[in-house]
């Protein structure tokens, strides 16, 4: 969900691009951090915890709880609160701790 | 290796007045800034600032970001570094920078640390739920993407980040069924919490979340009330429905590279954590090291930009600069400070830094 109207702020929005998300196409604004445009979707589960698998989330949205790490274009443990979002990009659910040097795929 | 004389870590309100603090004063200055904007927690504020003319008052956060940020990429002798996290602090006085995927080694002659604080948790059980947000995430969302946290927010913290990021839901078309307050007083100004009382959000005091429920993501709270042992009264459970809980309950300061260069380190509750010891002028035990802001003891955004201007100001100074101005322009700082730390509202900050300095002169 997205603010429509806002008494003070205006946001100032990039280009709309699309990306695919475990498989799924969704839309976003270019330049919007990944994360944010899949909540804007919907999507609130963004990686599990090594052990327990437990579910999470957003948490500081700054690039330093890890909360929020995924793999985007084959490359894992990026920080989706913060990198942002490009046409075409490929975001993935991370399993464990990822594979470094690992091909695009999805 | 890269060359500066003033290396200015982090672009909030501290930053960016070191950077012009210093740059004014002549000194040739590089302003590293982690994200792709330079601002800080400042351009997610929509509310007006108090305080004096000097400090913005009367202004919204965002817009201080804005002029700020004109100024510092108007300066000629400022050098600005966007999407550049530091990395570290090595012994032959370097700094690491990760930019566009490589390392930048920096040296410098003078550094100011504004690296500003990252938000606090709290433990109960399913605390680690999607949908329990930091404050500063529920903020970076909606007020620098437009995208809404979720429909019904409950606020865990009556600060007043708790205070405000609520009337930012409240602006922003979001429900909030309840701040809640583990103390038995609301910490936030009182003009604040007035504002979002009388737009029918209760606040309840002497409460707390003791758990959260849902499978993969919050749909539920459980409150309860604190007795005056700070322990859970057994019967007043209570459930709220809410697919965000935004935790507010105060941060700590970034100091791992103070740490790292090994500037002398005080535990200073009141200031949020681990603080560096320091001067009047804010140098730190290491010569040459500077703090400004959040990282050298949580407080707000106005303070930070009066330490910010101190700490540039003394940081030209060390390299020869702007030596005429410098007492005149320091004791208007410190004037502001001291206006800025007065009163009741001031009254955590102040014990904070005696107990600071009662550890005596900081030794360089």
């Amino acid at each position: 969900m997205r603010i429509q109207n806002h008494p003070i702020l205006d946001f100032k929005k990039g280009k709309k691009v699309s990306f695919t998300f475990d498989g799924s196409r969704f839309e976003g604004y270019e330049g919007e951090p990944i994360a944010a445009a899949l909540h804007a979707a919907g999507v609130k589960v963004l990686s599990h915890s090594r052990q327990h698998k437990r579910p999470r989330g957003f948490w500081c949205a700054i690039g330093n709880c890890s909360s929020c790490n995924m793999q985007v274009d084959g490359v894992p443990n990026v920080r989706t609160c913060v990198e942002p979002l490009r046409e075409g990009m490929v975001v993935q659910i991370q399993q464990g701790k990822g594979e470094v040097g690992g091909a695009p795929d999805g | 290796m890269d060359k500066t004389e003033v290396l200015v870590i982090g672009s909030g309100p501290a930053g960016l007045k070191g950077a012009l603090g210093a740059a004014e004063q002549g000194a040739k200055v590089t302003l590293v800034e982690r994200d792709p904007f330079l601002g800080g927690q400042l351009v997610k504020q929509t509310h007006m600032f108090f305080g004096s003319k000097e400090q913005y008052a009367s202004e919204r956060g965002f817009k201080i970001a804005e002029k700020l940020t004109a100024a510092v990429e108007e300066h000629s002798a400022i050098r600005v570094l966007k999407e550049a996290a530091a990395l570290g602090y090595y012994d032959d006085g370097v700094v690491t920078l990760e930019l566009k995927g490589r390392v930048l080694p920096v040296s410098f002659n003078t550094m100011i640390m504004a690296t500003g604080a990252q938000e606090n948790t709290l433990m109960f059980p399913n605390c680690d739920l999607p949908g329990i947000y930091g404050a500063g995430a529920v903020q970076t969302l909606m007020n620098v993407y437009g995208v809404l946290p979720g429909k019904r927010v409950a606020m865990l913290g009556a600060g007043n980040i708790g205070v405000i990021v609520s009337y930012q839901l409240l602006q922003a078309g979001v429900e909030v069924p309840a701040i809640i307050e583990a103390a038995p007083d609301i910490g936030a100004y009182h003009v604040h919490a007035s504002k979002v009382r009388r737009m029918g959000v209760p606040i309840y005091t002497s409460h707390t979340v003791v758990s959260a429920h849902g499978k993969d993501f919050l749909e539920k709270i459980t409150v309860a009330e604190l007795s005056d042992s700070w322990q859970p009264v057994p019967g007043t459970e209570r459930e709220l429905d809410v697919d965000v809980l935004c935790i507010a309950v105060g941060l700590t300061p970034l100091t791992e590279i103070l740490f790292q260069a090994g500037c002398e380190m005080a535990y200073i509750p009141e200031l949020g954590g681990h603080v560096p010891r320091r001067s009047a002028v804010l140098e730190t035990s290491v010569p040459n090291i500077f703090v400004a802001g959040d990282v050298s003891g949580i407080e707000e955004a106005s303070a930070a930009m009066v330490e910010g201007t101190i700490a540039g100001l003394k940081a030209a100074l060390n390299l020869g600069y702007g030596r005429d101005s410098y007492e005149e322009k320091i004791a208007a700082a410190h004037r502001e400070l001291a206006s800025l730390r007065k009163g009741p509202t001031g009254e955590k900050i102040r014990s904070g830094l005696d107990h600071l300095e009662q550890a005596g002169e900081v030794r360089q």
